[in-house]
């Protein structure tokens, strides 16, 4: 299952820093997005567009992770030359991977 | 000393380019008592400082007049204030500005603040030694290219220009949460110590800070998140009282709608630690937020919470960077993805045989791996069209200029089909930024009355 079916998400640029969240639809399913999706994971589903580390929050409060990727933006938005230089398509991408349900 | 019970503060716009009308139906249908433009990215000032230096009567936004002088009546006449950072690298600048659409609307008795210093570029050499966040190198290092230094402001000189009677206040470089806190503040008499209050009027100024995006703007996926009339967004409204819960809404009959789950999103955009979000007024915990759906389009904020504020402040540094040149051309039917890899062969070569070294390059195939690269996409099918990208970055700008050229060429020398060629060369403002200590940054506010 795409993560998509079950969360939604929004990315933010600071810097060279990307944040994307990840929020359940179903507060029921935070226990599952939280044991699948690892900043290990998410780290290696970017390959190749985050360069440094992957930090993950947790926001029980509103059944949502925070991942907070560093290394993330070429640069960041003054300077990158992506098409996405905010990295705003990011939370698309995010929505992508696939878990066991 | 409270001066009310609770107040509305709608936010007119989320960003420099932002739409126009929303602001209008605020003012006559928002029922609001503030009125907040945030139209600052890190980049703007650096921007702006450059008009400033061509003609020192500007450097404010230029979109100043044309926000203003449709609400400015109605503003005066209904009491709305108006906080906006438009000021941007010339606050005082700003302010003759909106004196002078006041004067020509026939305003009378209106008074306009300024608040000035957040402006630190000729006093950067006092702070050589400061090291840079994102780079490791030191503030010296950028001295020579440096073109604006703002340091980020909080709340308070708002707040003062609000005790002084200001109805209209033009800032510099504001945190934007705190554009949305410092009425809160004047209006509740929350001093600028009040640690945990001050942490839940962040908390509702950065579910303000970015305008449409919490009422429903950025959020629709049809199928997933439907969104209404996206055309006619609304802009949001929160219903702060003195004590208790603040409620986000929007105006009646507006598109767009407000539910905990828009809400969200926007609680954690451009968030790191969500119980750490560091703002010069305090450090707000937004970790125990959570929201309730009261009414249609009616979304009550619950907890927050907030500590210290850092002892100080953080300044973006604006430098002269490099050029950024481009080019792009589309190939479309069978084999399109085999004609764009062969222009951006062509394209390589030629960049090559002129001998031209560019400090950093990308080929993109859009519609193929230009967003995410060829991982994440892969296996998900090619596209009946294509559309090569090529850019570059080098500090000339006629090297710039010449990557356009050779994407351009590929009209007449390159793979069959190619159309819709594009180029652009655009100078790099570059940010960096320090932290410099709170007492060294002195801010000044100005009051000017119209017609007085």
């Amino acid at each position: 299952m795409k993560l998509r079916e079950i969360a939604h998400s929004r990315a933010g640029d600071k810097g060279n820093i990307c944040n994307v969240s990840l929020i359940c639809y179903d507060p029921k399913d935070y226990e599952l997005i939280k044991s699948k999706v690892t900043a290990e994971r998410v780290k290696e589903f970017f390959k190749g567009i985050v360069e440094g580390e992957v930090v993950r929050y947790e926001v029980p409060s509103i059944a949502a992770l925070n991942f907070v990727m560093h290394g993330a933006l070429a640069g960041g938005v003054t300077r990158s030359l992506r098409l996405d230089l905010h990295g705003k398509s990011l939370s698309s991408a995010l929505l992508e991977l696939e878990i066991e349900a | 000393m409270r001066r009310r019970d609770a107040i509305r503060i709608g936010a007119g716009a989320g960003y420099g380019g932002d739409r126009f009308e929303p602001a209008i139906e605020l003012v006559e249908k928002g029922n609001i008592d503030y009125l907040v433009y945030e139209c600052m990215a890190e980049r703007t000032i650096a921007l702006y400082q450059q008009d400033k230096l061509r003609d020192p009567s500007l450097g404010y936004n230029p979109q100043l007049e044309r926000r203003l002088a449709p609400v400015l009546r109605a503003c005066k006449e209904k009491g709305v204030k108006v906080i906006t950072n438009m000021g941007a690298a010339n606050p005082e600048g700003a302010l003759r500005k909106v004196k002078d659409v006041a004067t020509s609307l026939g305003i009378k008795a209106l008074k306009v603040a300024a608040i000035v210093g957040d402006d630190v570029l000729d006093r950067l050499p006092e702070f050589s030694e400061s090291p840079i966040l994102e780079t490791g190198l030191k503030v010296r290092d950028y001295l020579e290219r440096a073109v604006s230094a703002n340091a980020y402001l909080g709340a308070e000189p708002i707040v003062e220009a609000l005790e002084a009677g200001a109805e209209v206040i033009l800032t510099g470089r504001v945190a934007d949460p705190s554009l949305f806190l410092a009425p809160m503040m004047y209006e509740f008499g929350w001093s600028a110590d009040d640690w945990e209050r001050l942490g839940r009027g962040t908390v509702v100024g950065h579910l303000l800070e970015c305008a449409g995006q919490v009422t429903g703007g950025y959020f629709a996926d049809p199928g997933y998140k439907d969104v209404p009339r996206l055309w006619e967004l609304g802009f949001p409204i929160a219903e702060v009282p003195a004590e208790g819960e603040p409620i986000i809404t929007k105006p009646e009959g507006s598109g767009g709608i407000v539910t905990p789950a828009t809400c969200k999103e926007q609680l954690l955009y451009e968030i790191h630690d969500p119980s750490a979000y560091f703002t010069p007024d305090c450090v707000a915990d937004f970790s125990g937020v959570h929201f309730e759906q009261v009414g249609p389009d009616r979304v009550k904020v619950i907890g927050g919470w907030g500590r210290e504020r850092p002892r100080s402040l953080k300044v973006s540094i604006g430098y002269r960077d490099s050029f950024i040149g481009e080019g792009q051309i589309s190939y479309a039917g069978s084999g399109a993805i085999n004609r764009a890899r062969l222009a951006a062969e062509i394209v390589r070569r030629r960049l090559e045989l002129r001998g031209i070294k560019l400090d950093e390059s990308r080929f993109d195939l859009i519609g193929i791996d230009s967003l995410h690269g060829d991982w994440i996409s892969r296996g998900k099918g090619e596209p009946y069209e294509v559309r090569l990208r090529v850019v570059g970055r080098t500090t000339s700008k006629a090297v710039a200029m010449a990557i356009g050229e050779e994407v351009e060429t590929l009209w007449t020398n390159g793979p069959a089909g190619g159309g819709g060629a594009t180029k652009s060369v655009r100078e790099v403002i570059g940010i960096v930024s320090t932290f410099i200590p709170r007492e060294s940054v002195r801010t000044r506010v100005v009051v000017e009355e119209v017609g007085a």
